[in-house]
């Protein structure tokens, strides 16, 4: 029979994604036994990135600075400006090292079913971003679901009398994919959107 | 063990727990039914597979009758790319599907139902007009199907079967231009192609939308602790802009 302390840390652990009641009680006597090494710099660490990270007033990311390093970057181009539904998304997005815009996370998807209305999501603070920022070109970069693709006309109708360039992600082949395991839905979008490869 | 192999179309998926989802599917022979799919969020392949819309073949197994059981995706057709592009064929999309979940008694089988439902999801994505006509005929068909079906056949005052422009909010049947008198203001309009008549335009569409929406909320909405879908109170903004 655990201590309640004990026990408290694994229903703490179980809560996090990826770890079950089986691997908490791993993870927990994993730091038990090892209370110098691992359990107090794993303490110390979590109340320093407790305190230390807030999410940007401006774009929603998650950063020790408030506007974030990416919001606060002169180098990156101000004019462009990529509407994400997630965090992870930016994180997705700044591994490729191929945008150099800025981002905004709208914090969710319009879904009829979840009822998450545009109140819910960071639109309105969109609209404010594009008129204070002077944003030229908007990347709407949203899942190709049925919700996704609702919020990103849902935001095209919205953003509509506001002169700002509209894009979206292509959908298509991915990099080392063969024709033969490709869905219909994503062979049908690749071959609507070829491309000419001669001139 | 109880065990179905079926073709259905889904309705809804929602997260369980932190991989899997529950779905929900209006099957060819079992009705709408839910079932647990193992991996159903955490893979993205099988998150793909159960959107809304996607039409798939499915395996149910459950240890008694009475439990949620679980389905094992044998193929699916995701939803076109058709529908994803356009606006208002996607809010069709969701409106159906919503419409389905919610309005259907469980486990309880619709075969002309299912039927009708793939035929109207493949017009989607193609001219706006067909599939907005073929639309309204589906709500119909749903209120009907269902036990709220309208009688646009006669007159309800005089029995004539000519100048049918109106139906009756309270009975959901047809009267006539002559017998609607100065009634007409209270009564919904009858658009032409529901009597067979005239071209299909827009504006009949919106007109056919507002009445099947009307019985929709007031009859089979009226069971439920739901109101009208918000993608079935856009698609008339669709129908009203071109």
């Amino acid at each position: 029979m655990n201590s309640p302390e004990i026990n408290d840390l694994i229903r703490i652990l179980a809560r996090l994604p990826g770890v079950g009641p089986r691997s908490a009680r791993r993870l927990a006597l994993s730091l038990l036994e090892d209370r110098e090494k691992a359990m107090k710099p794993l303490m110390m660490q979590l109340e320093k990135t407790y305190t230390a990270i807030k999410t940007c007033t401006r774009c929603g990311n998650l950063d020790s600075h408030d506007p974030c390093g990416i919001c606060g970057d002169t180098r990156r181009n101000r004019k462009l400006l990529c509407v994400v539904e997630g965090i992870a998304d930016i994180w997705a997005i700044e591994r490729t090292r191929a945008f150099d815009g800025m981002y905004h996370v709208l914090g969710g998807v319009l879904s009829a079913i979840d009822g998450i209305k545009p109140d819910d999501l960071r639109i309105n603070q969109l609209v404010a971003r594009i008129h204070e920022e002077g944003t030229e070109e908007l990347v709407l970069a949203l899942a190709a679901t049925v919700d996704g693709q609702t919020t990103a006309h849902y935001l095209t109708d919205r953003l509509g009398p506001i002169n700002v360039r509209i894009s979206k992600l292509a959908h298509g082949m991915p990099v080392g994919g063969e024709l033969d395991y490709l869905d219909d839905s994503t062979l049908t979008t690749a071959l609507r959107a070829r491309t000419s490869v001669n001139r | 063990m109880e065990h179905f192999t079926d073709n259905g179309i889904v309705l809804a998926a929602r997260q369980h727990g932190e991989g899997a989802s529950v779905i929900t599917l209006l099957t060819e022979n079992n009705g709408r039914h839910a079932g647990y799919v193992h991996g159903g969020y955490s893979s993205a392949r099988l998150r793909a597979q159960t959107q809304s819309g996607a039409l798939v073949s499915v395996n149910w197994n459950a240890r008694t009758e009475g439990q949620l059981g679980s389905y094992t995706i044998e193929d699916s057709r995701p939803p076109s790319p058709a529908w994803l592009e356009d606006a208002a064929s996607l809010a069709a999309l969701q409106s159906i599907c919503i419409t389905l979940d919610r309005a259907l008694p469980e486990r309880e089988a619709h075969p002309a139902l299912y039927a009708g439902t793939v035929a109207m999801l493949e017009m989607l994505g193609q001219d706006r007009e067909l599939w907005g006509a073929a639309l309204v005929f589906w709500e119909l068909s749903l209120l009907r199907e269902l036990g709220f079906g309208l009688d646009l056949s006669k007159c309800a005052v005089t029995d004539t079967t000519e100048s049918l422009m109106y139906v009756s909010p309270k009975s959901g049947r047809a009267v006539s231009l002559e017998a609607a008198g100065p009634y007409k203001e209270k009564l919904l309009p009858l658009p032409a192609f529901l009597r067979g008549e005239g071209n299909i335009n827009t504006e009949e569409i919106q007109a056919g939308l507002k009445l099947s929406g009307y019985f929709l909320e007031h009859r089979l909405y009226a069971h439920t602790t739901h109101a009208l879908p918000e993608p079935r109170t856009r698609l008339l903004e669709f129908f009203a802009e071109k």
